[in-house]
């Protein structure tokens, strides 16, 4: 596993603070009415895609989910490309086409943030089937939340992970809620980590708003996948801090003491505590990567704001390779 | 180099995978028992497979290629489809086999939603060099959810290109295309023309998607037909023939994008169009072929654009239900009669 070293600590809570700041100010505009279209907003699940991430290199593959922005900065996605995609600019990692849903890089090996619930597994299952034709040893992290754990390619995909020992590692981002409903009701399993023993492979539940302790247990996952032992399902237990989308209401909140508890905790402040403490990085650093962070986002709106639209002829290209 | 007898459409398929395969190590098959008998340790010890597909189009390829690139998959067509979308956009070229069009349900998003949009909605970075074999048609008993013809609802999605082969000189051609096309190719075998015997040329060829093909030239009439109804068509035309009318015949080939190019140019020297197509009647490429022509070629028509299809029902499975489901030269000269007889006084 890769030790987490005070560099690697420093940009892992850099990329934390960027999602956050990201996803506040995406929050911001939407009401606003600045943004088009649907976003679903990642603040407060930090800890998982940067924790889970840390372990990747460039050439590793995700797949991710509606809730997209923060794996793709955590995989290395450009910021202002991916503000100026949900600008629907020009200048956007899609040009403008994908929009929030749908913001990919496959330089970085971001397969594309899906607008449909549980799409990701079947494309992890073949870009994982790619790294065991070709014989390399990248791995694949399928990021899916507690709703996309009850599509039926939940089922075919661990299966056929497990059968064929591919390299990939099932991370589940329980945020408490499948759109508008609990996974209390919609689950008959305590644990979606439990359902791993069904498929013969190793399943883990963590606290998901630990950054340690996703770090450490993806990170297990990981060698054993890119070691050819195969598939792993890691369920983070984290929290939705907004809504399903921007809009949403949120009646269906706050239905227990431990549930609002749980709600405060605020997985950046927790890492920031533990790393000044393990001395990874200093309360001056800290400061300064909080610095860099929020002007980043800052330069990444003030250059979708300056680009320019699509041309009307970027409608008809792209829809089919020469 | 020629060979010395014809091959079945069945073999002409296997030949084809064989070629590619041989051609480009990115080239794999996945499906269901497309070898069969994976574990089973005496067909391992003597590298056979067990049924070589559920048709045995792919008899041989994996004693072949190894499992590794004929590989067979659980019953899971969502993820096998889903993982043949995510080896394409990775740079390998599935060729993934779905046993029958009608199962395309479990798997539809990952070309309605995932595969067919990922090159638009990632701004052009994506390739998708996958190509989904699958099989279509009635006419073999094989009752309402074995035997649909959905290459029309599939050439619907853009970003997907459909091609329907009739001959098994054109299936080779077309399927050595597909798998070189840096696209979602639905390549849409009939399953009872497996049979069919033609002359096939033992190298590897080429034939290009999106050409239809004019199987016989004619003043009077155009006949727009798809896969085997082509032969109906021909049937027609021959009888036609026999009353001093002289139908072309279009066999369209290409699905989706289909060729509005030589289908307008045809309609514009006969004034007149029969479309025959076995799948259902409407939101289908008949309907688009008949709405394509009353746009762009109106002041060409001289009478009313025919459409000769199954009627909008399932598929029926006793014998003589499927025959009537099916349009049969009869059929389409009892319903186009409104046409054909408009030409005979002016051909007598």
């Amino acid at each position: 596993m890769k030790a987490l070293t005070n560099e690697t600590a420093k940009a892992a809570y850099q990329k934390m603070n960027t999602i956050r700041d990201f996803e506040e100010h995406v929050r911001k505009i939407f009401a606003a009415g600045v943004i088009p279209g649907f976003v679903h907003l990642y603040a407060g699940e930090e800890a998982i895609a940067v924790a889970a991430c840390a372990h990747l290199n460039q050439q590793d593959y995700i797949t991710s989910t509606h809730r997209g922005h923060g794996h793709c900065i955590a995989k290395g996605c450009d910021v202002n490309g991916m503000m100026a995609e949900i600008y629907g600019k020009t200048t956007g990692l899609c040009k403008g086409k994908g929009g929030s849903m749908h913001i990919a890089d496959l330089d970085q090996g971001m397969l594309g943030a899906n607008g449909m619930v549980g799409g990701g597994f079947p494309i992890a299952i073949g870009a994982a089937l790619r790294q065991q034709y070709l014989k390399t040893d990248r791995v694949v992290i399928c990021f899916f939340g507690d709703g996309a754990a009850n599509e039926g390619a939940f089922h075919e995909s661990l299966n056929m992970a497990a059968i064929w020992k591919l390299p990939v590692v099932f991370v589940n981002e329980n945020n408490g809620f499948g759109e508008a409903t609990p996974p209390k009701y919609a689950s008959a399993s305590k644990t979606f980590a439990s359902r791993a023993a069904a498929y013969d492979m190793p399943g883990e539940k963590v606290d998901g708003k630990d950054f340690m302790a996703v770090y450490n247990a993806v990170g297990q996952a990981v060698d054993r996948a890119r070691a050819g032992e195969g598939p792993s399902l890691i369920e983070c237990q984290t929290y939705r801090t907004y809504g399903h989308f921007e809009g949403d209401e949120q009646t269906y909140k706050f239905d227990s003491p431990e549930e609002i508890a749980f709600a405060k905790r605020d997985d950046i402040q927790e890492f920031r505590a533990y790393a000044l403490k393990a001395n990874l990085f200093t309360e001056a650093e800290a400061t300064a990567v909080e610095d860099q962070a929020m002007a980043a986002v800052q330069a990444a709106v003030q250059f979708a704001e300056d680009s320019p639209l699509p041309d009307a002829q970027a409608l008809y290209e792209d829809v089919y390779a020469d | 180099m020629s060979r010395k007898s014809n091959i079945t459409f069945m073999q002409v398929i296997n030949e084809a995978l064989d070629q590619a395969m041989a051609k480009d190590d990115r080239v794999f098959l996945m499906g269901e028992d497309l070898a069969g008998g994976a574990t089973v340790k005496h067909l391992a010890e003597a590298n056979q497979d067990a049924w070589g597909g559920v048709f045995g189009v792919t008899k041989g390829l994996m004693p072949k290629y190894g499992r590794q690139r004929v590989i067979d998959t659980p019953i899971s067509e969502m993820s096998y489809m889903g993982a043949a979308v995510g080896a394409a956009v990775t740079g390998l070229r599935p060729v993934p086999e779905l046993m029958f069009n009608d199962f395309i349900g479990y798997c539809l998003d990952t070309i309605l939603a995932q595969g067919s949009k990922m090159r638009y909605m990632f701004g052009g970075k994506a390739s998708m060099p996958l190509t989904v074999r699958t099989t279509h048609g009635a006419g073999a008993n094989a009752a309402a959810q074995h035997s649909g013809s959905y290459y029309g609802l599939l050439g619907a999605i853009p970003g997907v290109k459909v091609v329907v082969p009739t001959t098994p000189y054109d299936a080779k051609g077309l399927l050595l295309a597909a798998i070189e096309d840096n696209n979602i190719v639905v390549f849409s075998e009939d399953k009872t023309l497996y049979g069919v015997k033609g002359p096939v040329p033992e190298e590897y060829y080429t034939v290009p998607i999106g050409k239809a093909q004019i199987k016989r030239a004619g003043t009077d009439l155009t006949i727009v037909a798809i896969g085997k109804m082509v032969f109906v068509a021909q049937a027609v035309a021959d009888q036609l023939a026999k009353e001093g009318v002289e139908a072309e015949v279009i066999d369209l080939v290409t699905v989706a994008p289909w060729d509005q190019a030589t289908v307008l140019q045809s309609v514009q020297k006969t004034g007149r169009l029969i479309i025959i197509d076995e799948a259902q009647p409407h939101n289908n490429t008949a309907t688009d072929i008949a709405a394509v022509v009353a746009d762009q070629a109106f002041d060409y028509l001289d009478g009313p654009v025919k459409r000769i299809t199954a009627p909008n029902t399932p598929v029926p499975f006793a014998t003589n239900l499927e025959q009537l489901y099916l349009p049969s030269a009869q059929s389409v000269l009892t319903e186009a009669q409104e046409i054909i007889t408009d030409l005979k006084p002016i051909k007598a």
